[in-house]
């Protein structure tokens, strides 16, 4: 009997090459490639006056030096708007190579190609540029207010403008018993995988094709693009994903520079050329996420019933926004989370500042959405003397109010609607497990021994599983292994295991005879992404259609080879039987080879399928009969309507200590519902990781630039990544309340254990501390500046 | 005009997972760079180049050492040992692998051989060590993907599976 791998806590199939040094990175391909490196702009803010090559030029060893005069056609232009918006109406994007004007610290300004990268680096060292420096605006409000303009032929500094209202908030708010009036600051922070970026590109004059190796979340994307830019058909242009060093985003942006320029230097130059991204590249040239500023009215009632909400907030895009009006738009329809709100009002302005630009990192808008809900919901029980606990139960929405409707539009444009949930059972749950009253009584002992203890809880509601579609292609091969593929890439989500348990379990075969590609353009050219939690209920739906798709066609040439009808043949260790006749079955691996008649016995198996052609000749018949074809595999491809919407809620025990001013998570505790789980091994490993992350965000992680646009703290040394000290043991619960919108019932989790974090970290510091907490990420400078305020 | 930033070659032997290998190199040029593009032992990885992160260590003698902040000059005589000679030459994972990988500790695997080859020399006392004396032990590495747990569970794990195995 197969058991049923769906939802079992199977190991994973990617780990063996990872563990033993076998795996392949980008950086470890292409040894005897030639190296890029770049100059980068030294200002936030400059025209560029004169840019010398002649001290590169003159290095032994370079290869090729470039700049903005030296590309044509599509190169030369600006790189695109890669998700345009109707309100978006002063766009801005950079050039590969910058033109003339600069608009953050890391632009780049010119590529030097070098036998290796040592050298390219000195190269890159001896070019001279002379810069005119421009007036460079850093700080939101100043941006849209008084402060210099980041491009100096805009007319201001906002690209966009959107609002939208569900009911009437002003109304809503001029019968209020109680409004009340707030500001919050979620400030800059980063991506940071472990692997930078880096790009292996291998133009072939003679076949006039180009591969292209890139640590991306996106490759099917990255060959669309450089197909156009290369005037290439995309079968001449192939763009693999290979192992990927984590992503968390930053490289779901689509042509960075460097994607385009190594690709393009590669076919200047015609051999082999690479770049690897290092530590401080990544810090300045690769994009970050979250730095907004939110006002916030609220109209409530005694019982802290929220009546209206009112939020006006800008969000900081950076130098540019490639990347559209994505991060602002999932704040706005995040923002009001579990809870009911009958009258509901955002508006944004997505600001232009000289800073590296913005697209999305784990959350992407969330965690401020829910550090803005969640310090909201704690200022109104605080104003009211209520109980913060019971205000959030007052608000929930009920699990019989699903699907619910927001009222505010979706990322992906349709409306925002919540499939299904149970969010007042997650938050008893979450309760219970942190044994509330004695979490108080914890608390209240120590307060009583002088010690700064808090509790913060924080809820959030998270769209998942987007459009528009991604493919699976799936085949039996000849020794009845399955190979499987879809378009979107990996970077540690464990996609090559839970694809496979979705193909095993459809096909009756072990988990070992299935093998899984993911981000080859070679085996599937079309896809979208991996990004906003969508991949296991994509591309999984797509695995199982196909993976269906493929076991009706099996089975309908089984049901010829066995004589038995389709209805009566059931798929069990990798072979298809006749039901209640165990003696009587075909493998898988015969059922490929007679499904393809041969005339070359090229090996063992194969004399079989020349056989069988030749027999059907001897019988006058056809060897493929019309309307079949040779294999077993089959293509499908799966679109979603809408997202489906997970949810949760954390609670951490927080303490600070008075001397040094230091975080330290007592105990923390999850309760997490992404419907139905496919392999709880990885389920919790995204929502654990996703923990870590937003801690840093909480605490340890901002980028910090200063006045004039540098960023003052980039590298591993003051930019605080957590390591496993800074991390608390955690409890973790999971519910499982199916989505009603797909077979599985599965929800995306890759971003969920990052959302609420910072919110929940900063409500428990404000209990602990007794004051208002109104950005993040904290420090314990800024915790001893709230222990000792200045005397006013 | 010329100009040449290229410094001599010169004569270096690296012995790396118990091989001896004579290499020609710049003094310039780091030990995580000669190992990963000179011998082709891509299981070493550069997470930061500044010795932060820890995806690079190797050991050096028996000690964890950031390949990255050292020359391969400067490993002339010393024993390395990389990820790639965890395993048998038959293809058994050595314990601390096989515990990865029951416990989830590693995501993408960026970081992975850093962990596995920093918890190499302490892995056998693990179990009895505290959870924060287990965390201060791997505090010289970063992950960005698993939040550490599953890490830790394999670290402590790992000289358990060594042990049901001597008694197989």
């Amino acid at each position: 009997m197969t058991t049923k791998l769906f939802g079992e806590r199977v190991e994973r199939r990617e780990d063996r090459r990872l563990l033993t040094g076998i795996g392949r990175f980008t950086d470890d391909l292409g040894h005897d490639a030639a190296q890029a490196a770049f100059v980068r702009s030294d200002f936030a803010h400059a025209r560029i006056r004169d840019i010398d090559v002649s001290g590169a030029l003159d290095v032994e060893g370079v290869l090729g030096v470039y700049t903005h005069d030296d590309l044509q056609g599509g190169f030369a232009e600006r790189l695109p708007l890669l998700i345009p918006h109707r309100d978006l109406k002063a766009p801005r994007t950079q050039y590969a190579l910058a033109r003339d004007e600069l608009c953050y610290a890391g632009e780049v300004i010119a590529m030097v190609v070098a036998s290796d990268r040592y050298i390219a680096e000195d190269a890159a060292q001896a070019i001279r540029v002379e810069y005119e420096e421009l007036p460079v605006v850093v700080d939101l409000e100043q941006a849209v207010g008084a402060g210099p303009l980041t491009h100096s032929d805009a007319a201001d500094n906002i690209g966009a403008h959107v609002s939208e209202m569900k009911g009437d908030v002003e109304i809503a708010l001029a019968s209020a018993p109680h409004v009340f009036k707030w500001r919050f600051r979620p400030e800059r922070s980063a991506s940071m995988p472990m692997e930078g970026r880096a790009v292996f590109a291998r133009y072939d004059a003679g076949q006039d094709t180009l591969e292209v190796y890139d640590s991306t979340q996106a490759p099917t994307g990255i060959r669309a693009g450089l197909a156009e830019l290369f005037e290439l058909d995309w079968d001449r242009v192939h763009v693999i994903a290979p192992d990927v060093g984590g992503g968390f985003g930053v490289k779901v942006m689509q042509f960075y520079p460097e994607e385009v320029l190594v690709p393009w230097a590669s076919r200047q130059l015609g051999m082999p050329v690479k770049w690897t991204e290092d530590r401080r590249e990544h810090f300045i040239g690769s994009n970050q996420e979250r730095g907004q500023i939110h006002e916030v009215r609220v109209g409530v009632d005694a019982e802290g019933r929220i009546l209206a909400l009112d939020v006006r907030f800008l969000h900081d895009t950076g130098a540019y926004c490639p990347y559209g009006l994505i991060v602002p738009i999932i704040t706005a329809a995040q923002l009001p989370g579990p809870y009911r709100l009958s009258n509901y009002r955002y508006s944004f302005w997505s600001v232009f500042t000289n800073t590296v630009p913005v697209s999305p990192y784990r959350g992407a808008g969330r965690p401020q959405a829910v550090f803005v809900m969640e310090r909201v919901i704690e200022h109104v029980a605080r104003e009211l003397g209520l109980d913060s606990l019971d205000v959030r139960r007052r608000n929930f929405i009920q699990p019989d109010e699903f699907p619910y409707d927001v009222g505010v539009s979706w990322q992906d444009g349709g409306p925002t609607v919540y499939d299904s949930g149970d969010y007042p059972s997650g938050f008893q749950l979450l309760l219970d497990s942190i044994g509330l009253d004695r979490a108080r009584q914890q608390q209240a002992e120590a307060r009583a021994e002088g010690r700064l203890v808090g509790l913060g809880v924080g809820c959030y509601v998270e769209g998942t599983g987007i459009g528009p579609y991604e493919g699976a292609t799936i085949s039996i091969l000849p020794d009845g292994t399955v190979s499987a593929a879809t378009g979107l890439s990996t970077q540690g989500q464990g996609h090559e295991t839970i694809f496979a348990q979705i193909v095993a379990d459809e096909l009756g075969v072990p988990l070992e005879r299935v093998s899984v590609t993911t981000g080859d353009t070679r085996r599937i050219g079309f896809g979208v992404g991996t990004f906003a939690s969508r991949s296991a209920v994509v591309a999984g739906h797509a695995m199982l259609r196909a993976a269906r798709s493929l076991r009706d066609q099996t089975a309908r040439l089984a049901s010829t080879t066995l004589e038995v009808a389709v209805e009566d043949l059931v798929f069990e260790a990798g072979a298809v039987h006749v039901r209640g006749v165990p003696e009587k079955s075909v493998p898988l691996a015969r059922l490929t080879l007679v499904s393809n008649p041969l005339r070359y016995a090229y090996g063992r198996d194969a004399r079989l399928a020349a056989e069988l052609a030749q027999r059907a000749y001897a019988k006058a018949d056809r060897p493929l009969p019309e309307g079949s074809r040779p294999g077993l595999s089959a293509l499908e491809y799966y679109s979603p309507a809408a997202g489906v919407f997970g949810y949760g809620m954390h609670a951490a025990l927080v303490e600070v200590d008075r001397r040094t001013c230091n975080l330290r998570i007592l105990r923390y505790v999850i309760v997490h519902d992404c419907g139905r789980i496919i392999n709880p091994l990885i389920v919790d490993g995204q929502v654990l990781g996703g923990l870590a992350q937003g801690i840093g965000g909480a605490f340890y992680e901002r980028i910090h630039y200063s006045p004039e646009g540098q960023i003052q703290n980039a590298s591993f040394m003051d930019f605080l990544i957590p390591y496993a000290t800074e991390i608390p043991p955690v409890e973790l619960h999971h519910l499982e309340t199916p989505s009603p919108r797909n077979e599985l019932g599965v929800k995306g989790v890759g971003e969920a254990g990052t959302i609420p974090v910072p919110a929940v970290i900063a409500n428990g510091l404000s209990d602990a501390l007794g004051v208002a907490i109104d950005h993040v990420p904290l420090s314990p400078e800024e915790i001893f500046q709230l222990l000792h305020p200045e005397p006013k | 005009m010329s100009v040449r930033v290229r410094s001599e070659l010169q004569r270096v032997t690296l012995t790396v997972n118990g091989a001896a290998h004579e290499l020609e190199v710049e003094p310039r040029w780091l030990l995580s760079d000669v190992l990963r593009h000179q011998l082709g032992l891509t299981g070493t990885h550069v997470g930061c180049e500044h010795g932060v992160c820890g995806c690079c260590t190797v050991l050096a003698d028996g000690r964890p050492a950031r390949s990255c902040l050292m020359f391969a000059l400067q490993a002339e005589g010393l024993e390395i040992q990389t990820v790639e000679g965890l395993a048998s030459a038959d293809g058994t994972l050595h314990p601390l692998q096989e515990a990865f990988r029951r416990h989830h500790g590693l995501q993408c695997g960026f970081c992975t051989p850093g962990f596995l080859i920093a918890a190499l020399p302490f892995y056998r006392t693990a179990e009895g060590m505290s959870d924060q004396e287990l965390r201060e032990a791997l505090a010289g590495q970063l992950c960005r993907c698993t939040g550490y747990a599953g890490i830790l569970q394999a670290v402590r794990a790992a000289s358990r599976i060594e042990g049901e195995r001597s008694q197989a």
